[in-house]
Order: C-alpha cells, then sequence, then structure tokens
C-alpha cells in the first residue's frame, strides 16, 4: 500500500495497546490524505498530550507535539503565518474538551480552516484510566472507583453551538465512513470538527466490562445511526453519525488578508 | 470497474498484535488467528477483497493486494 | 543618528522596535500595563502586511507564537504577572523546543492580581524560574525608552541567535511613561535574521544537531524539510527519546548554551564606577532614581557610582564581582523584596557589604528613598 509513504515506519510497531482505535483513525486519515493527493510538505499535524496525541509522531509530515490541551492555540499560529498549508489537529477528548476546552470553543468560533479529530475513546488513557469530560455519567475509571457522577458534553452539540462550520461524527467501526467525512472536513474551507467514537479497550472497555476491543466495535455498529434514521426515531438513544453541520462563513484568514489589504489602503 | 482478484494478503507480523478485529469483521472469515496470536490468511480462496480488514487494522498490518480480474 | 523623532510611551518604543526588528506576527491578550502594545500591533502590523490576533487566553497567546515562529517568522507576545504566570508552560515548551520568540511582561505589583496599574519588579525570579524543570533563560530589561528600543531589538537578536525565548522585562512606569525616542533609521542597529539550514531536500536534515559553533539552523514548517517538534526530551530529529544520553546532552545543551555566553548576552551601563567607594546596582526603572542620586552625589565630590544591569538573566555574576570589587558598599535598587539581591550576594566578594533599598508599595522608589538607606549604611541616621 502507498499510505506506507507517508509513515515514519521506524516507529512501528506504535505504542497504542491491541485493539486501541486509535490506530484505526490513523489508518483512514493516511488513506484520506492518499485519496486527496496532498503532499506531504503542505501538510502540518499539530498535537497534543495523551494516547492521541502520539499519532503525530507516525506520519511523515511537519509534526508538532505540543502541550496538553494547546494543540489548537500552537495551530492557530500556524496556519496565520501560512494559510496555504493544511493544518490537521487530532486531539484526544481529555485534551480537547477538558484542559483544552477554552482553545477548542474559541477556535471553533473563529472559522480558521483547520480539521480538528476529536479521538473520543471517553478516557485519559496515557495515564491509566481516569475519567474524562466525555465518559458519561455512571461510567467507572480508576478515578471513579463509585461510579462517575459527571454529565458529559456532546461533541457534536458543543463545537455547533461554539459556532464549527462543519462538524460531524463517525466510529473507528465504521471506516468507509471515516475516510469520506475526513475528507470532506479537510476540504470545507473553515474550522471542521470530526469527532470519532474510538475505543479504549484497555481502560475504557475493561473498567466498564465492555469486552474486547471487537465488542465495543459492535457497540459502536448497534447504538449508532445515521443522523435522521427511522431507527433514530424509533429509539432517540441511538448516537447519530453523519455530518451535522456543514455551512459557508468567513474564514479566518481569508478575512485577515482583508485587513492587511484594509489597512495598507489606509481605511 | 472491473472486479477485484485477490493478489495475495501481505502481513507484517511485527506490526500485527493480535487484537482479532480483522478476524472478527471479515464478512467471508478469511483470517484466523495462529498459535502466536498473528493474523493469517487461512482461507484465502474465501476472500472478496472487500478489504475491510485493512482499512479497520489498526496497526496498519495488512494489505490486500489485488489485481484486475 | 538619522532616525526619525517620537514622543512615546515605553510600550510604544517597544512597539517600534519590534517592528524594526522585523516582526511578523503577534498574538496576546489584554491586561494591564502591556495593553498598549497589543492595541498598537493590531495597527501596526496589518500595514507591513503581518499578522496580529488577539487570543482567548495567555497561553494559547504564547503557543500561537510558538506555531507562527515555528513557520519562519518573528514573533512576539506581551503581558503582565498574572498573565506571565499563565505562559510558563509555553515558554518551557519554547526553551525545550528551541523556538525562538520574545515575550514582554510590564510588571505590576503581585502576587495574583495585586495592583494592575502600579509598578513594580516582582517577577524578577519568576523570569529565572517560573518554568518547571532545569533550564536557563534570557531576560533583558531598561530604563528608558532609547534603552528600551535598542533592547528589544537585542531581545529579537539573541532569540534568533540562541534559538530560545527571551524575555523583556519592562515594568509599569517605564511602559507608561512618556519621553523622546528617536528610532534609527533602517540599517543603524544590526538584525540578527533567522539561521536556515542549507541542507538540501532529500537529505537528512537534524534540526537538533548544534553546528560547531552552537548554533542550530532551522528549516522552516512548510519547507522541504519534514520533522518533529516535541516537549519531550528528544534526539537530532525531534522524536522523544528516554535515552539518559540524549537527555543529558539535551539538557546540558540548553543551559549551556546560555550560561557559556554570559559575556555576549551581557548588557549594562556604567556611571562613575571606578572609584566608587558605594557602588548602586540596579534596574529598569529604579536605575532612574539611582542614577538621580548618583549624579547628584557626586556634584558633591561623594564617590558614588552606579551599575545599571540590562541583562538580568543570566546574571552577570562575574561583571558584577568586577565593577565591585573596589566598592566598600554594594546597594541593590529595586522594587521588589530584594529578589535580584540574592544574585549579587553570591557574585561579589564580600556579601556583607551588600544591602537592599527597595520599595514594594506601588510607588516608583525616589531618590530619596535611596538616600534614606544611604544614611543608614553610613552612619549617617535618616
Amino acid at each position: 500500500m502507498a499510505v506506507g509513504d507517508y509513515l515514519r515506519e521506524r516507529f512501528f510497531p506504535h505504542i497504542w495497546c491491541p485493539g486501541c482505535g486509535h490506530g484505526i483513525v490513523l489508518n483512514g486519515l493516511l488513506r484520506t490524505v492518499e485519496n486527496m493527493g496532498l503532499k506531504k510538505n503542505d501538510i502540518v499535524m499539530v498535537s497534543g498530550i495523551g494516547c492521541s496525541s502520539r499519532i503525530a509522531g507516525y506520519l511523515d509530515f511537519h509534526t508538532l507535539h505540543t502541550l496538553h490541551g494547546r494543540a489548537l492555540a500552537f495551530a492557530v499560529g500556524v496556519k496565520m503565518s501560512r494559510p496555504e498549508l493544511t493544518v490537521l489537529v487530532p486531539m484526544g477528548d481529555g485534551d480537547a474538551l477538558s484542559i483544552g476546552g477554552n482553545h477548542f470553543i474559541h477556535a471553533c468560533r473563529r472559522n480558521i480552516d483547520m480539521t480538528a479529530i476529536v479521538m473520543n475513546n471517553r478516557v485519559y488513557g496515557m495515564t491509566g484510566g481516569q475519567y474524562s469530560p466525555l465518559s458519561g455519567y455512571g461510567t467507572m475509571a480508576t478515578t471513579a472507583p463509585y461510579t462517575n457522577i459527571d454529565q458529559e458534553f456532546d461533541v457534536v452539540n458543543i463545537a455547533t453551538a461554539a459556532g464549527a462550520t462543519f462538524v460531524a461524527r463517525t466510529t473507528a467501526y465504521h471506516v468507509q465512513q471515516l475516510a469520506d467525512v475526513l475528507e470532506e472536513a479537510i476540504r470545507h474551507k473553515g474550522f471542521s470538527v470530526v469527532e470519532v467514537m474510538s475505543q479504549c479497550p484497555t481502560y475504557f472497555g475493561r473498567k466498564n466490562k465492555e469486552g474486547s476491543a471487537v465488542d465495543m466495535m459492535e457497540k459502536m455498529k448497534t447504538l449508532t445511526t445515521p443522523i435522521g434514521s427511522k431507527a433514530k426515531q424509533e429509539n432517540p438513544s441511538l448516537i447519530e453519525r453523519g455530518i451535522f453541520v456543514k455551512k459557508e462563513m468567513p474564514e479566518y484568514c481569508t478575512e485577515y488578508q482583508r485587513i492587511i489589504e484594509r489597512a495598507m489602503k489606509g481605511k | 470497474m472491473a472486479k477485484l482478484k485477490l493478489k495475495t494478503h501481505v502481513i507484517n507480523r511485527d506490526w500485527c498484535k493480535g487484537c482479532g478485529i480483522c478476524v472478527h469483521f471479515c464478512p467471508k472469515k478469511v483470517l484466523e488467528l495462529d498459535e502466536n496470536d498473528k493474523v493469517v490468511a487461512a482461507r484465502p480462496q474465501d476472500c472478496v477483497c472487500c478489504k475491510l480488514c485493512e482499512l479497520r487494522c489498526p496497526d496498519l498490518a495488512i494489505e490486500v493486494q489485488t489485481e484486475q480480474e | 543618528m538619522g532616525g526619525r523623532l517620537t514622543f512615546v510611551q515605553g510600550n510604544e518604543a517597544c512597539v517600534e522596535a519590534a517592528l524594526y526588528a522585523g516582526l511578523d506576527f503577534f498574538a496576546g491578550y489584554p491586561i494591564t500595563p502591556s495593553t498598549e502594545i497589543a492595541e498598537l500591533m493590531s495597527v501596526r502590523l496589518p500595514l507591513k502586511g503581518g499578522r496580529f490576533m488577539q487570543m482567548e487566553d495567555e497561553i494559547a497567546s504564547i503557543c500561537a507564537i510558538i506555531g507562527a515562529s515555528l513557520t519562519g517568522k518573528k514573533v512576539l507576545t506581551a503581558t503582565s504577572g498574572p498573565g506571565f504566570s499563565l505562559m510558563q508552560e509555553g515558554l518551557g515548551f519554547a526553551i525545550m523546543a528551541e523556538i525562538p520568540c520574545v515575550i514582554v511582561d510590564v510588571q505590576r505589583g503581585g502576587p495574583s492580581t495585586g495592583l494592575p496599574t502600579k509598578v513594580s519588579q516582582g517577577d524578577v525570579n519568576q523570569a529565572r524560574w517560573g518554568v518547571h524543570g532545569d533550564h536557563s533563560i534570557i531576560a533583558l530589561t531598561a530604563s528608558n525608552h532609547q534603552d528600551v528600543f535598542a533592547i528589544t531589538v537585542e531581545a529579537f537578536n539573541f532569540s534568533e541567535t540562541y534559538r530560545t525565548p527571551v524575555i523583556l522585562l519592562f515594568d509599569e512606569v517605564i511602559g507608561h511613561m512618556r519621553e523622546r525616542l528617536e528610532i534609527p533609521a533602517p540599517g543603524e542597529i544590526p538584525l540578527v535574521e533567522r539561521l536556515k539550514t542549507s541542507v538540501r531536500e532529500g537529505v537528512d536534515y537534524h534540526p537538533y544537531l548544534p553546528r560547531e559553533d552552537g548554533r542550530l539552523p532551522m528549516s522552516d514548517f512548510g519547507g522541504v524539510h519534514r520533522y518533529n517538534v516535541t516537549g519531550l526530551f528528544h534526539d537530532m530529529w525531534g522524536f522523544p527519546s528516554d535515552n539518559p544520553r540524549v537527555v543529558h546532552e539535551l539538557l546540558r545543551h540548553l543551559v549551556d548554551k546560555i550560561e557559556g555566553h554570559v559575556v555576549e548576552l551581557t548588557r549594562y551601563k556604567e556611571y562613575f564606577v571606578d572609584d566608587a567607594e558605594i557602588l548602586l546596582i540596579s534596574y529598569g526603572a529604579s536605575a532612574r532614581s539611582a542614577l538621580h542620586v548618583v549624579v547628584d552625589r557626586r556634584k558633591r565630590g561623594e564617590r558614588i557610582g552606579l551599575l545599571e544591569l540590562q541583562t538580568i538573566w543570566p546574571f552577570p555574576a562575574a561583571l558584577v564581582r568586577e565593577k565591585s570589587k573596589n566598592a566598600r558598599y554594594v546597594v541593590v535598587v529595586e522594587m521588589n523584596m530584594g529578589q535580584l539581591l540574592q544574585s549579587v550576594k553570591e557574585a561579589v566578594e564580600r556579601p556583607e557589604r551588600v544591602f537592599l533599598s527597595n520599595r514594594v508599595d506601588g510607588v516608583l522608589i525616589t531618590p530619596e528613598d535611596i538616600r534614606n538607606i544611604l544614611r543608614l549604611i553610613q552612619g549617617k541616621g535618616v
């Protein structure tokens, strides 16, 4: 497979556990980049801290592995300085929405042209299985030994409310949709958020008796449904997959270019 | 488009971690884990070249090589 | 100087200097008493095709400038104490990943929200030690607007030369006071530009392998060399490593590239130091009052001098030791509880002869405050 051209193969096998959904996201992203014919020199990947952020080290792009939660803030500086580059920002759920929550909503609001990929495995894996803001009420974690009483965010709702102009959700099971959605997100001129439900069999799965990676992916199949499906009407607890928001709004770098022109004209 | 015909399953045993995702979700039950928990193509003759194993492998350890029939 | 004459605030002098140095990108968050820098940048940067961003907080501000720097831009952020605290995480990243950037801290009273509109020099030690883990840092300051201009340009030059963040530790008085500034003609102050790698496309490039002179040529993000940048300890390609030898060598490199160049990094001014029996050591706005005392007392024949430090960190210990060796008394004049005093005491031969003249109530230290301490030292009573 030509996808090997995009990998830093000397670091394989990767650090993720057997059956980790993050590897499937990496897989899908590679194929997307290949299908789109993007040049490696034109891609900057900016990541934060956590299992998810390690994705950057495996890809032969310009890669910036930053601080916990801050990936989008670094990425904004890259994109504003070189708007012609494709900026991809993979993040974990805690990374994006707990410590990085403020950066996340403001990046949505600004509508700067980059793609945020929230690899949502509902747990802090790198530190060993603590609950995240996506774990959800009633789940178990090493820091919720008697059950979690924290309510969870909905990534799609929060991104939509914060003004992201492209918002989608898919899962590590739905790999064809994953590649399609990622491609559409990267092509979208504006801030794109793609939530990928990703299994962590080692921590979330084990703590919550969800079985193996295979069992967890089976649940992704049965507990999700395409947006607006008949199944959703019959069973409102199903989680919808697909593209929720796709709208044209002024893009930040383009707008700033107009500021420069206005300033230079003396207006 | 012409139908794809299997050439071979290229399996990177150093990368495979034996999670069994490819085995479980293969629609034709082509794949198995061997005694070392590494994937092998046990029934390649049944492969329909859907490449779902390749797409779903978290370890990038399987490639389904095909040719045009 | 063939420059342009202006009458400006210190914050404006800093902006003029940053633009003179070739600033391309500024990201910041409003905070007194530094806000004028952001305001003026929003006006001036787009005029030259540069970019200004008001971020969601100071954490994002420093992260954004680091990202921009990696694309080859000269970058700046400006803040004050509380924002400077928030920036420590990003500052540590810039140190570890060796990203050139300049951070202005216009100091105000602290801790916490403290005295937003009043002067202090209370961040001297935060500048040195605010980042966790072993490291070294460059922090510069100045006491008048002409020097603010020169030292700001120098900050960019040091940042590019040593591939490291540089802190400009100004204070509320310097930031807000208006005085004359003559902006030098282009070319009058030499500028250090980003050292770019000469390694060609397709040839293995090591972003973290220093040349013989210790400098690390860079390749811009978006260029022909793809490499990794991380806050983790890393090898010469920028990939994470916990190999003890790699860790040890990188930490030594990060510290040595600064501590091994103290002479090159030291900027100072001296007034009547050679025969001084009493040596005042001061910096920033405090040095203005100290100089007033020195000039005043020299007129009366008193052997008193001033060593004004512009480089605070790395601390120029050898310089301080040399300049104070003939002095009977050394008096450190600063607006904090003695943050630089400790370094002076460590540097001199007779630390028991080092005294502190300070003020920590949000009011600029006055010549009278300094004179009172001198009378006490000289046994003349207050």
